[in-house]
């Protein structure tokens, strides 16, 4: 490793700073969409769910390379709107994973208990006093633990900007195989730095899960980590499926 | 904005072409993954440490870590290492390992979701562990996490124009080269982003009404 030289470990460190830029704005607007489309599919006007269902099936059915090469070759040939790379990136990546987000939004709605929204409506609340001081709060925390996992995901489709010369981690790891002429070292060490972010990334989501579910009341559910797993293997699981010792008699 | 016709009909060939390649990697990146995956979840409730570690640390290293980088690295690496293969049987191995991983996950929770009493009675009828296995355990849990692995055949062919950066030309792969060619770009990106849709909408229909079928 030692032919990476501090001018080329730079670019590396650059494109984190990149691909971290990149997935921080994709994740506001992906909650942006993914709230707005979510919530419009929940609406009780037809043509709202109609629309916002479109617009669900048609960018989770394309590819999220697709889309980004619709925006920076078909957006300014077709329509003569040229983006900068950085934001046409941010822009494929948070209307498609947005679109993902808004089934999360939707089923963590629709799983608030009916009553919820009754007793709004008696003491009438207006939808939008409703949404935000009902539904919302106690939908928020069901919703923490898949936008991790979409999070992830984002961070991971990241690194498809570099095909589009965004100068992200992997665009920095083929600037390096260049110049060094080896390729084991370095997309070795990119896999170990996306490894890295998706496990920071992990944990802050476990601090923003337990901060949600303390706001409505509930204790922070015990989830079997990795380790616990790694440790654990069948053990763990006869014991939480509430085997008795003595006997199969536990279903 | 300009939209030829011409450009449309000239690049059909080279469409279907390609289309026929996104789905060969995604049928024997699909085979690969489903195959793979039951290996490491079964690896994964091993009662030895020494297989479970590893199996465990690999599956969340590949799982956490952009497809795209693993394929530049096969594609780069391997041959470093003398193992030279088509660009296509690269992009398999990718695709297949990759999601591997997340099936490994569906077939463990497909796994956990048996009854522990079924475990037990192939213990009390003294059943090797292999039969366990492949007569008792595996015929339960596959059932009911048939939808979900067709979820990640979707994700997978969603997944596959990343396979075009080591050189394969699917659909994607097709349309950059036309492209190149034809100077035409609007019409053959279009194309190609109009039948992603049009094959995984009827798709997720599809597994919807599976999805009601198999899981009770």
């Amino acid at each position: 490793m030692s032919e990476i030289s501090w001018g080329l470990w730079k670019l590396l460190l650059n494109g984190i700073w990149i691909t971290v830029q990149l997935t921080v704005y994709s994740a506001a607007l992906a909650a942006v969409v993914a709230f707005a489309i979510g919530l419009a599919r929940t609406h009780r006007l037809w043509i709202v769910r109609f629309v916002s269902g479109a617009y669900f099936e048609i960018f989770r059915g394309t590819s999220a390379l697709i889309l980004m090469f619709w925006i920076f070759f078909v957006l300014p040939i077709g329509f003569g709107w040229q983006l900068v790379p950085m934001w046409a990136a941010v822009l494929a990546l948070g209307l498609s994973y947005g679109a993902y987000g808004s089934e999360i939004v939707r089923g963590a709605v629709k799983a608030v208990a009916p009553a919820q929204r009754e007793a709004g409506i008696a003491l009438s609340f207006s939808p939008a006093q409703q949404l935000r001081k009902i539904i919302l709060p106690q939908a928020w925390p069901g919703m923490v633990p898949p936008f991790n996992n979409l999070l992830i995901e984002m961070l991971k489709g990241s690194a498809l900007v570099s095909i589009m010369g965004v100068g992200d981690i992997t665009f920095g790891a083929s600037l390096v195989r260049n110049a060094t002429g080896q390729s084991a070292p370095v997309y070795t060490i990119i896999l170990v730095m996306y490894f890295v972010l998706a496990f920071v990334l992990t944990r802050g989501m476990r601090v923003v899960e337990r901060h949600a579910k303390a706001g409505v009341g509930q204790a922070p559910q015990k989830r079997e980590g990795l380790r616990a797993r790694m440790n654990g293997g069948q053990v763990n699981d006869f014991a939480r499926s509430g085997a008795t010792p003595g006997g199969g008699a536990a279903q | 904005m300009k939209w030829d016709w011409n450009a449309v009909s000239d690049f059909m060939p080279m469409f279907w072409h390609g289309l026929l390649v996104t789905l060969e990697a995604l049928a024997l990146g699909a085979v690969l993954a489903f195959v793979l995956g039951l290996v490491w979840a079964m690896m994964q409730r091993s009662e030895h440490a020494a297989v479970r570690w590893p199996v465990m640390a690999v599956t969340e290293f590949v799982r956490n870590t952009p497809l795209l980088v693993q394929l530049f690295f096969l594609f780069y690496v391997l041959p470093e290492w003398g193992l030279t293969l088509s660009a296509l049987t690269t992009g398999v191995i990718g695709l297949g390992l990759h999601y591997s991983t997340y099936t490994a996950e569906v077939y463990r929770a497909g796994i956990d979701g048996v009854p522990v009493g079924q475990w037990e009675a192939a213990t009390a009828l003294s059943l090797p562990r292999a039969r366990t296995w492949f007569a008792v355990i595996l015929p339960q849990a596959i059932r009911r996490v048939v939808p979900a692995l067709g979820n990640y055949v979707v994700a997978m062919l969603k997944d596959t124009p990343m396979i075009f950066v080591i050189g394969v030309l699917e659909m994607l792969g097709e349309a950059r080269q036309y492209s190149a060619q034809t100077f035409h770009t609007v019409e053959p990106i279009t194309i190609v982003g109009i039948a992603f849709i049009v094959i995984s909408y009827p798709a997720s229909l599809l597994l919807r009404v599976l999805e009601r079928r198999l899981v009770r």
